[in-house]
């Protein structure tokens, strides 16, 4: 643990020589309000780190904690609930959406309670929809879930978890979570921001997964009600706050020619991991391009 | 059967790369190169997801259909910053309305 905060603190000049927008206060929340994922983490976790600042805490907590004023309590939980209760109610879309694809509802909840990254399971159940065999359709649910790696790599630093509890958390580390946990000046706040962010969306996830699915079952034809569009609608809520410079712009716009392009040309699933790759190409189109903007837009 | 293993692949792989973060040494992974990819990495597979499912058809087909309308309406509602559940419901709304009225 003690490694982990001197390891923390000195890395944080280190690896950022590029100018990556410098220290780990406006780059943490910085990464809050991108990589929340979904519009309303972003949004709320957003005003969480507007509002930390000011409300230093008359002391009372730990000291050993080098990130910055404490905040009560309080605060972080509603934040936390804030997140966890509206992205856990967008569960429902995902049981629909499931339920639609034409998994059975044991499916659709074990994708919920196993899988637990919403972008992931939305691509799963959407390839396997339009046709897609099992490995396609589950490389680019993976390749999707990828980016929690990097989530939990900031986390681990953070939150500081003993070894033991580790393999438990690991299902909590998602875009939302991640957002809460990195928007918290405190060590406390982060661990349990992280706690209860990832306890009520996990919980709710589930719980709306199952009623979307059994409502589906009810409703028939879920395309009559538009739910047809529910996937995709997901998909660019979640794009939309992570287009912020040229490069992201890019990587998208040569992704959607590459997915469109090769959809009537290669089976089911396969364009779109043939669209993953707009992103190593746009990257090393930029890196000859100008190799010393590398890394500042970020 | 084949949906089971695609279920059970994506959760297993899916659990794999959270538990792999908790796990490995920072600095491993710390490379600017490393980082950026997989930065982009969900904004290609998302963009190119978003485009497919609004214009896809049956085979592989590119249509357009009452999907378009509502996912324009997702976006509208994402310019004006609105939640998460509302960008869905708009999405969901319009494009259902759209096909009532036979688009």
């Amino acid at each position: 643990m003690a490694e982990d905060v001197a390891e923390q603190t000195a890395s944080a000049p280190g690896p950022e020589p590029t100018g990556t927008s410098a220290g780990p206060g406006p780059e943490a929340s910085g990464e809050a309000a991108n990589d929340s994922g979904s519009g309303t983490g972003a949004g709320v976790a957003g005003g969480t780190v507007a509002r930390t600042a000011p409300e230093a805490g008359p002391s009372g907590e730990p000291r050993d904690d080098p990130r910055g004023e404490p905040k009560p309590d309080s605060a972080v939980v509603r934040d936390a609930l804030g997140v966890g209760i509206a992205v856990g109610l967008s569960g429902f879309a995902f049981g629909v959406t499931s339920a639609g694809a034409g998994l059975t509802l044991l499916q659709s909840c074990a994708l919920s309670l196993l899988v637990f990254t919403g972008a992931s399971q939305f691509a799963l159940v959407g390839a396997l929809a339009a046709g897609g065999n099992p490995l396609t359709a589950a490389a680019g649910a993976f390749f999707l879930g990828v980016r929690n790696t990097f989530y939990g790599l900031r986390l681990s630093q953070l939150l500081a978890l003993p070894r033991f509890i580790r393999p438990f958390a690991a299902q909590w580390v998602i875009d939302e979570t991640a957002a809460v946990a990195l928007a918290q000046p405190t060590r406390r706040g982060a661990r349990l921001g992280f706690t209860v962010t990832g306890l009520t969306l996990y919980v709710l996830w589930n719980l709306t997964t199952l009623l979307g699915a059994l409502g589906a079952e009810a409703i028939g034809d879920t395309d009559a009600w538009g739910l047809d569009a529910a996937g995709p609608a997901v998909f660019l809520a979640l794009l939309a706050p992570m287009l912020r410079t040229t490069t992201e712009r890019a990587v998208a716009a040569v992704a959607v020619v590459l997915g469109l392009g090769f959809l009537p040309l290669l089976p089911a699933g396969v364009p779109v991991l043939v669209a993953a790759l707009a992103a190593p190409a746009v990257l090393w189109f930029e890196g000859r391009g100008t190799t010393d903007r590398k890394g500042t837009d970020r | 059967m084949s949906i089971w293993i695609a279920v059970a692949l994506t959760a297993v792989g899916c659990y794999l790369v959270k538990l792999l973060g908790l796990l490995v040494p920072a600095g491993v992974l710390e490379r600017p190169i490393v980082q950026r990819l997989s930065a982009l990495l969900p904004v290609a597979l998302l963009a190119a997801l978003t485009a497919q499912q609004a214009f896809g058809g049956p085979d592989g087909a590119l249509v357009v259909d009452a999907r378009v309308a509502g996912l324009t309406a997702a976006g509208l509602a994402l310019v004006l910053r609105a939640p998460f559940l509302v960008v869905i419901a708009a999405a969901v709304a319009v494009t259902a309305a759209v096909r009532a009225l036979g688009g």
